[in-house]
């Protein structure tokens, strides 16, 4: 293809995709020169597809030929963000944002809204765009939304992502035509090293330098490696990514390929991602097709080619140079540094290996420019940053903000607060290498230096949100279990030091702790963080060490107390059942896995069946008698 | 060498030649065949290895080292519906340790193990990425999300049925 010829191809969809990014009138006059008066927008990334999206596309189909309507487009596209609301689906050019569709919502939509002459369907809309007065306002002004900044994510829930023509009417492949038409090698490393941007897999190296170094490097063969071995549990803004805008990936590591003298390149994907996988091969085989991956790349004299590696299930691959030994084919285990991967990487060759959203970073920055995007973010940290937002928070999903929001505005303004009335406790940040924020340090604005400096780190960019109900000794304890299994036992520090903290947190949550505990885990936490071989294990006591300096109290409850006030670690509950209370309704037996509930002979004066009570030996504590009882009768102490 | 007469149809030995004659050229080929061997198989038993070792011209031991290093790779047999329970964060404080318990308690096995009949295996895993509807877990391809310990039975109760 020639840069003609990818013109053309922007041109041709150009206003087809512009529909999506504006709304109303603006978007009524563009839809009119596309030859659709509507676009249908399906969420089809892994959240809303687990729960049935693409059921939701084959009635939208059914339902629209059984209507005679052929001017509406459905397009697949990846993920919208407010995963807690799939299957969703959006309505250009009103913008109308339909939320938790299922196939008998879709038909309704169309019969109502899709037909010429419709109107938006609004007791189905995401009723946080619909006002108290009836009027529906753009969901791109909703909380969840507006404080958001779309930059690594500017084409997830836009654009097909199966689709390459899509991708470049939105603006992929732009920058790899500037760079090989006007850029040389060295231009785009600088441009890369005054935008300031830093990697976003966790460490935050400077991308613009690794660049440099690789390409400082000498060699004959070089390679350029993308990390997608999401290995931190709670985060998937790389999934999405992958899912949702795969061409941006091929597109950014073709120009550092450029820049560094590399033509063959591999993207390392976890194979828990089946979706992210198909999307990937489907995008590397169009580009291949279109002349914009494989020889002679827009006829402009450059080569480079893609092939796809799967992982198959170890966090440690996450490591860059455990990940280049499993690329080799080799037990995934990590190498001494130095020699560094840009002398001595994959194969032994020269090599960069940058992260799903560090690579969807790069275009934006060659087009618009460094100091664009070095205008956005804080001292340290430029550009965005995607979070992926879980647990105890109402809007689960995936955020973009520029670096230096508060947490308090993720969590409070953009992340809707906590359900339920419950307490915001913590955030946990960086996953199990990262360490809990807590209440106290909620307008701390993020970035990397601030998050290291309390204690806690980026990470690739999990935030889970804790309330009152977390036990932060149980949540160190869950974080140890992990590294301790998947500690990968080349080096003693982390195979060993892993083990020995979470039997002492262990014993701690079984209620046999003793206060010279805390100074064993602090001793040996300090001992793995300066001799551990890699970041797994030098971070891996992170989460304890968080969690001591801003909960000590738990620790010492749990200690001399033995007491777990959250109610989590089970040594140290019971379950009774008020004789008195129980009206015999039985639903608790019916609940208990352990078939520890049964009836007693006894009968309150007040009721007619025998009430229940819980034998303690085969009790095992998991609550779901209490969480089903209606009438209070049972309690926890 | 011993020949491993335990596991499998020639069909699937003649598949699993053919992958190792179309890959021994990629460098760091291992990891890929051994992925395609666990779908012609199912698991991965010393045979197959010992296949792919002599096909590869490398050590058996070099194979299993690889095998026992993933978590993907199984050196038993698996259900025909594999249960897999998610306990990455999000869905762990959302109790997914209870839809586990719970799972386990429908099925009648534990976490690790695959029924006698081989309908049902149980494992965990870290992450599917489908935080937000945790608690999750998948049975083969299919995700469940928004679970609840009542939910589970019923999940486990239609595929009893779907057997019958």
């Amino acid at each position: 293809m020639t840069i003609q010829e990818l013109e053309a191809i922007r041109q041709k969809k150009k206003d087809l995709i512009a529909v999506r990014r504006v709304i109303r009138e603006e978007g009524e006059k563009l839809a009119a020169k596309t030859g659709y008066r509507k676009q249908v927008l399906v969420c089809g990334g892994t959240g809303c597809t687990s729960s049935h999206s693409m059921q939701v596309i084959e009635q939208l189909e059914s339902s629209l030929k059984e209507n005679g309507i052929d001017d509406v487009l459905i397009v697949k596209t990846g993920c919208f963000g407010l995963c807690a609301l799939g299957p969703i689906m959006i309505v250009y050019p009103e913008g109308a944002f339909y939320a938790q569709m299922t196939p008998e919502h879709a038909k309704t939509v169309v019969e109502k809204h899709l037909v010429k002459g419709g109107e938006i369907v609004k007791e189905l809309l995401y009723q946080g765009t619909v006002m108290e007065n009836g009027d529906i306002i753009p969901f791109s002004e909703t909380p969840f939304y507006k404080k958001q900044m779309r930059i690594a994510l500017r084409n997830c829930g836009v654009i097909a992502a199966e689709d390459i023509e899509e991708a470049i009417a939105a603006g992929d492949y732009a920058a790899i035509e500037k760079v090989l038409t006007e850029m040389t090698p060295d231009d785009v490393i600088n441009e890369m090293l005054a935008s300031g941007l830093r990697g976003r897999g966790g460490a935050g190296f400077p991308t613009g330098r690794k660049w440099a170094f690789a390409k400082a490097s000498q060699g004959d063969i070089k390679y350029v490696c993308c990390n997608a071995d999401e290995g931190d549990p709670g985060a998937f803004m790389d999934r999405s990514v992958l899912e949702g805008d795969p061409h941006c990936v091929l597109e950014a590591m073709t120009i550092a390929g450029y820049a560094i003298g590399a033509h063959q390149g591999y993207i390392y994907v976890r194979a828990e991602y089946p979706v992210a996988v198909k999307r990937l091969q489907i995008a590397i085989d169009q580009a291949h097709k279109y002349g914009l991956l494989g020889k002679n790349i827009l006829g402009l004299g450059f080569d480079f080619d893609i092939e796809i590696r799967l992982g198959a299930g170890a966090f440690v691959c996450g490591e860059e140079t455990a990940l280049m030994t499993s690329i080799e084919g080799h037990r995934g285990e990590p190498r001494p540094r130095p020699p560094f991967p840009a002398v001595k990487g994959l194969f032994g060759k020269p090599t960069i290996l940058n992260n799903v959203e560090t690579w969807a970073n790069v275009n934006p920055i060659i087009v618009k420019g460094a100091a664009w995007y070095s205008s956005i973010g804080t001292e340290t940290s430029k550009g965005t940053k995607v979070f992926a937002l879980g647990g105890k928070i109402t809007n689960v999903g995936l955020v973009e903000v520029p670096m230096g929001t508060t947490l308090r505005e993720i969590v409070e303004e953009i992340g809707g607060g906590i359900p339920n009335g419950k307490k915001f406790k913590a955030a946990q940040t960086g996953g199990p290498s990262g360490g809990c924020i807590p209440a106290s340090c909620i307008d701390t604005p993020i970035d990397y230096d601030s998050l290291l400096a309390i204690g806690s780190m980026m990470g690739s960019g999990g935030m889970i949100i804790l309330d009152e109900d977390t036990c932060m000794v149980d949540i160190s304890k869950f974080y140890l279990e992990f590294t301790a299994d998947e500690s990968c036992g080349k080096c003693t520090p982390c195979r060993i030091g892993t083990k020995r903290l979470l039997q002492l947190l262990t014993k701690i949550t079984e209620g046999k702790g003793e206060e010279e505990d805390i100074v064993k885990i602090e001793e040996l936490a300090s001992h793995m963080k300066q001799s551990s071989l890699c970041a797994l294990g030098q971070s891996a006591p992170n989460p304890v060490l968080s969690t001591l300096r801003y909960f000590r109290d738990e620790y010492i409850e749990h200690i001399r107390d033995k007491k777990c006030s959250a109610g989590v670690c089970k040594a140290m509950l019971s379950y009774t059942i008020d004789k008195d209370k129980c009206i015999g309704c039985g639903k608790c037996a019916k609940n208990c896995p352990a078939n520890a509930i049964e009836r007693t002979d006894y009968t309150a004066p007040n009721h007619k069946l025998a009430s229940f009570a819980i034998d303690t030996q085969k009790c095992i504590k998991c609550g779901a008698c209490l969480e089903g009882c209606k009438f209070g009768a049972i309690s926890r102490q | 060498m011993e020949q491993c007469t335990a596991c499998g149809t020639e069909e699937q030995k003649q598949k699993l030649l053919a992958v190792i004659d179309a890959s021994r050229e990629t460098p760091g080929c291992l990891m890929h065949i051994l992925q395609e061997a666990q779908g012609i198989y199912g698991y991965l038993p010393i045979g197959v290895q010992q296949m792919i070792a002599e096909g590869l011209g490398i050590s058996l031991s070099e194979v299993y080292g690889v095998v026992t290093f993933y978590s993907q790779f199984s050196l038993k047999p698996k259900g025909k519906h594999r249960i897999s329970v998610c306990l990455g964060t999000a869905c762990y404080v959302k109790g997914a340790d209870k839809i586990l318990a719970e799972v386990e308690n429908a099925v009648g096995i534990k976490c690790g193990e695959c029924t006698e009949d081989g309908l049902f295996s149980i494992d965990s895993c870290r992450c599917v990425g489908a935080c937000g509807l945790a608690p999750v877990m998948m049975v083969g391809d299919e995700v469940y999300g928004k679970l609840t310990p009542d939910k589970v039975k019923e999940i486990i109760d239609g595929y009893r049925r779907e057997e019958k």
